[in-house]
């Protein structure tokens, strides 16, 4: 009885530990519907700064493809891509995780970009050699925002 | 302004989708000096095989940008043609020789030669682009020294002769000795680059005549070189362009003059077959 508590709080402690490490971008685990159900950082993500990276040209640019009526004082919205309002209800947060991560794994051959993908580029310049476009956090934070893109 | 430029789009789609069933361009007809009709929609080339039809990036930019097109006297990038044809005269080079001292047809001698160009060139046993012809007159002819690729005096040159193809339809040689470089223009087409990932099929054979951001896709036509960008204020060269294009994509371009951007300056031509030369073009 004793010894089973000491391993549950063990285990606990373990995965506590595991959640807090952020997943490199190679490690980060695909199903095979693209989704992502493990948590980047395992911090929850913050809405508002992720509304501020959907529309930061630098960072994820969102707008560049999709429109989003959230936005809608920001000039010149993409069409490239579906709209984005109401897409908080057509995926969850695990789907949502898989497709800004890497949205290749739930759209064969899409133009959309990786956001957290930093190998098995071709030609990259220099000073983005290795990196991804957004960090970990900010995946969190985008898809925090994106859930309350509800209609 | 944003909302009157995508109202236009909308209504652009409005007008095109009336007239043609489909959403594809403005149904409006460049001609030039209210005397030259410009073909900017084709039926695509046989070797294209993922479009039906070849469109002029003209098609796509605002009505605004479209009509500096529409005379010489409103085209910016008429101001350097006639820089050009100064150039043209200035004797330059250690041979102590102007391009009209052999030359002496002037320009005109060179009516028809955009349409062919870039084209393999049996003595470089290479493919040649107008850049290079130039340069190899002033090199080895003139004892002048080689103009940068996209300099303003090479850019103004290439507008110059150019304009004496203007109207005509691009006709690139893609067989014989040139179908090795035109299938590595292929393929680097349709190759992925950069952190973006993304070929320059994504955009121009996918996606064009769509809004990325504030810019309306086109097919990515070389037709309209050397393009003058309100931009820049310049002519720009058709290197300088896929150059741009690879690093808003966050790609290692290639450099300009280099066989990589001669093959894909080839393939892209081929794309446009059947499009007119539009001499200096006018584009945002
Ligand atoms: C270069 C264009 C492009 C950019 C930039 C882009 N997307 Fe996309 N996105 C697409 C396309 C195209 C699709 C549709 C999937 C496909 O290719 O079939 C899509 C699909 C999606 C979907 C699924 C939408 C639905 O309703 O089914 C989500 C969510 C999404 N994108 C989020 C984002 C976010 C968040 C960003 C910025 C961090 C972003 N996208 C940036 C092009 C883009
Ligand atoms: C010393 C004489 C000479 C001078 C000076 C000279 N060229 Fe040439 N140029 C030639 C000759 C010879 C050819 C090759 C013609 C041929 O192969 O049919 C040629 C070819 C060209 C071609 C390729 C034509 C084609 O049909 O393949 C271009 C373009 C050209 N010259 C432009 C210029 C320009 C621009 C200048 C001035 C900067 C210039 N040339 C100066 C003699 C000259
Ligand atoms: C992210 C999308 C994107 C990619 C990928 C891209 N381009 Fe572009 N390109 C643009 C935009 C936007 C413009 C300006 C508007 C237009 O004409 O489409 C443009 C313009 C051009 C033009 C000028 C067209 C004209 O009429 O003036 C050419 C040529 C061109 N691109 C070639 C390429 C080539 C070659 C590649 C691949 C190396 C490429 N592009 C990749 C977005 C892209």
């Amino acid at each position: 009885m004793k010894r089973t508590a000491f391993l549950i709080i063990g285990a606990t402690a373990a995965f506590a530990a595991m959640a807090t490490a952020e997943i490199t971008a190679d490690d980060v685990v695909f199903d095979e519907y693209g989704s992502v159900a493990m948590s980047l950082t395992g911090v929850a993500g913050d809405a508002a700064n992720g509304r501020d990276l959907f529309k930061n040209r630098k960072l994820g640019n969102c707008l560049a493809c999709h429109k989003n009526t959230d936005l809608s004082d920001q000039a010149f919205q993409g069409e490239v891509g579906p709209s984005l309002d109401g897409v908080g209800d057509r995926w969850n947060e695990e789907e949502l995780r898989g497709i800004v991560s890497n949205p290749k794994n739930t759209f064969e051959d899409t133009i959309m970009p990786a956001f957290y993908r930093t190998s098995g580029f071709f030609r990259t310049l220099e000073k983005f050699e290795g990196k991804s476009i957004l960090s970990a956090q900010d995946v969190e934070d985008v898809i925090a925002y994106l859930q309350t893109l509800t209609e | 302004m944003i909302g009157s430029n995508l109202l236009r789009v909308a209504s652009i789609a409005t007008i095109a989708s009336l007239a043609f069933g489909t959403i594809t361009a403005n149904a409006q007809s460049l001609i030039i000096n209210e005397e030259e009709l410009m073909i900017t929609q084709a039926p695509a080339a046989a070797h294209l095989e993922n479009l039906d039809e070849v469109f002029s990036g003209w098609i796509y930019r605002t009505k605004e940008t479209q009509s500096l097109q529409l005379d010489d006297f409103d085209n910016p990038g008429m101001i350097f043609v006639d820089q050009a044809l100064d150039e043209w005269a200035k004797v330059d080079g250690s041979a102590g020789k102007s391009c009209a001292a052999c030359h002496t047809g002037g320009p005109a001698e060179f009516a028809g030669l955009r349409t062919v160009l870039p084209r393999w060139d049996d003595e470089a046993g290479a493919i040649q682009s107008m850049e290079d012809y130039i340069n190899e007159c002033r090199t080895e002819r003139m004892q002048a020294d080689a103009w940068k690729w996209s300099g303003t005096s090479m850019t103004a040159m290439t507008a110059l002769i150019s304009l004496e193809s203007r109207g005509m339809p691009v006709n690139v040689v893609i067989d014989g000795p040139a179908s090795d470089a035109w299938e590595q223009g292929k393929d680097i087409y349709y190759t992925r680059v950069g952190q973006l990932d993304m070929s320059c099929a994504n955009c121009h054979e996918n996606n064009y005549d769509t809004m990325i951001r504030a810019d309306h896709l086109s097919q990515g036509q070389t037709n309209g070189f050397p393009v003058y960008r309100l931009k820049n204020a310049k002519l720009n060269s058709t290197h300088a362009r896929f150059k741009g294009c690879m690093k808003n994509i966050r790609a290692t371009p290639y450099k300009e003059g280099s066989d990589e951007f001669r093959a894909l300056e080839l393939y892209v031509a081929s794309r446009g077959n059947g499009l007119s030369v539009e001499g200096a073009s006018v584009r945002n």
